[in-house]
């Protein structure tokens, strides 16, 4: 996991807002700046899109300390029912 | 006086035991009331203490079984109500209340167990502010404990889902209602917290749905309570409804007033922060905007300038006052230059004739003694000292004969 979390992502991206109301970077430190906000934005809104809730249950520990897992379904209700499932 | 003839004369031992079965048949199941005092907890388990009013005493123990049961702490000075029978000993006499059941007076003893513990905790400063762990705003991974079973679980998730999709959930059920339900609350979060030292959790969600105060009671006990207190990953309780206030969620680094509510505390909500992304992306351009606007002032600015509207007559005036200034500087340098070799040649002139060598051109010698020293006077000098002569050319050694 290189991508920076998505905490991460925003506080970059509030730095870059702020050099750029700064103003005293260049044109060219300014477009190139300009450039890493919008790669960003569209990481952060990516990362709002793909997503889907994974639920797992935890029944125990391994022998290593990691948890053992199996998959949670919970009983699906009438809202849920719009989304096909 | 002795007794009549033909008088029934008892032992003691007759008598007490007349007296106890009048006591323990005549004396079950009442319920008696008073302050309690001289309060003691032998080894054993039992308790020991006196039930007292304004006027008399009555000696009273709970035995162990029954002083487990209770959910609040028996102390001196609490007035009680308490439903039991009365025994007597037979050693010695004495009788007691065997207690049963033990209320305190004017309330309920679930209250008083309530008060009893956050007064406590609140002393060892469990519920400090500036104890409480902060959230993170944008959850990656986090706990839950709930009944998985039930609505709260359906909320919470539901929520969740909505507001905040890319989030795992880590499910660690526990029963919430009933005798066991503490212990297993108090587990289920040592579990994720275990959890999260190899994957780590932003936050554990505590999660139950209304009830009354008995159905939530596990959520006030201090084995929860100490969970919570020694969680190192943040903890968010949402137990019950708005009214309710349990242990935990004062313990808990983030109080909310539901289960769904205490969804909303964790996880951001997308469409927000996407809303927020957006006007980020339009603040970013509008800046860029900005600074392109003023690059092209800037150079408009510069194209009207004299140097950019007629550059070749600018640089021709350059290079007149370029070659004038190049002649007046190899003038005065000529200048200085003559100047400085006329002084050149005095000092030199002035020089040369203070100039020892000049001196002994002239005949002169100099003498100096073995040690280098210049000898200016005779009588500086003794008899047999070795002394140095330069001349003009060459050096002479010789010896001192006499001195006068």
């Amino acid at each position: 996991m290189n991508e920076p979390s998505f905490e991460q992502a925003l506080a970059d991206l509030d730095a870059v807002v702020r050099d750029l109301e700064e103003g005293c970077l260049g044109l060219d430190e300014a477009l190139a700046r300009y450039e890493q906000g919008i790669a960003l934005i569209q990481l952060c809104q990516h990362r709002l899109q793909a997503a889907e809730q994974r639920i797992l249950q935890v029944t125990g520990l391994m022998e290593d300390g990691s948890p053992a897992l199996q998959p949670f379904r919970h009983a699906p209700t009438s809202s849920r029912g719009r989304n096909g499932n | 006086m002795p007794p009549l003839t033909g008088t029934p004369i008892l032992t003691v031992t007759q008598l007490t035991r007349s007296l106890k079965s009048v006591v323990e048949e005549q004396f079950v199941n009442l319920w008696v009331e008073g302050e309690v005092s001289n309060l003691a907890r032998p080894s054993s388990g039992h308790v020991y203490f006196t039930l007292k009013d304004d006027t008399t005493t009555l000696r009273a123990v709970l035995y162990r079984g029954v002083a487990l049961r209770l959910r609040f702490d028996l102390t001196d000075g609490l007035h009680v109500l308490m439903r039991g029978r009365l025994s007597l000993y037979e050693p010695r006499g004495e009788y007691q209340f065997n207690a049963e059941e033990v209320e305190p007076k004017g309330i309920g003893s679930l209250e008083l167990a309530f008060r009893q513990l956050k007064e406590k905790l609140s002393a060892a400063g469990w519920f400090d502010p500036r104890r409480k762990k902060r959230l993170r705003p944008y959850p990656q991974r986090i706990g839950l404990v709930c009944s998985p079973t039930g609505s709260a679980v359906r909320d919470v998730l539901e929520v969740l889902a909505r507001r905040w999709p890319s989030l795992e959930i880590f499910l660690a059920p526990a029963r919430v209602q009933g005798e066991v339900a503490a212990v297993e609350i108090a587990a289920a979060i040592g579990l994720l917290n275990r959890v999260h030292q190899k994957m780590p959790l932003d936050a554990i969600l505590l999660a139950r749905g209304g009830g009354s105060l008995e159905d939530l009671w596990p959520f006030n006990e201090e084995v929860v309570a100490r969970a919570i207190f020694r969680s190192c990953v943040p903890i968010v309780s949402g137990v019950g409804h708005e009214d309710d206030l349990t242990i935990a969620d004062l313990v808990a680094d983030c109080r909310a007033l539901t289960p769904t509510e205490a969804a909303e505390k964790v996880a951001p909500d997308r469409l927000e922060v996407a809303r927020r992304l957006e006007s980020m992306a339009a603040r970013m351009r509008a800046l860029l905007l900005r600074n392109l606007e003023a690059a092209r002032q800037r150079l408009a600015g510069l194209r009207s300038r004299p140097c950019f509207r007629r550059p070749t007559e600018r640089i021709e005036e350059q290079r007149r006052r370029l070659d004038d200034w190049a002649d007046r500087l190899q003038r005065a340098m000529l200048q200085r230059l003559r100047s400085g070799q006329q002084r050149f040649s005095n000092v030199a002139a002035r020089l040369e004739g203070l100039s020892p060598l000049k001196v002994l051109a002239r005949g002169y010698s100099l003498t100096y003694s073995e040690e280098g020293q210049v000898v200016r006077q005779a009588k500086q000098l003794q008899p047999g000292q070795r002394l140095v002569t330069r001349l003009r050319e060459g050096i002479v050694h010789s010896i001192v004969e006499s001195v006068e």
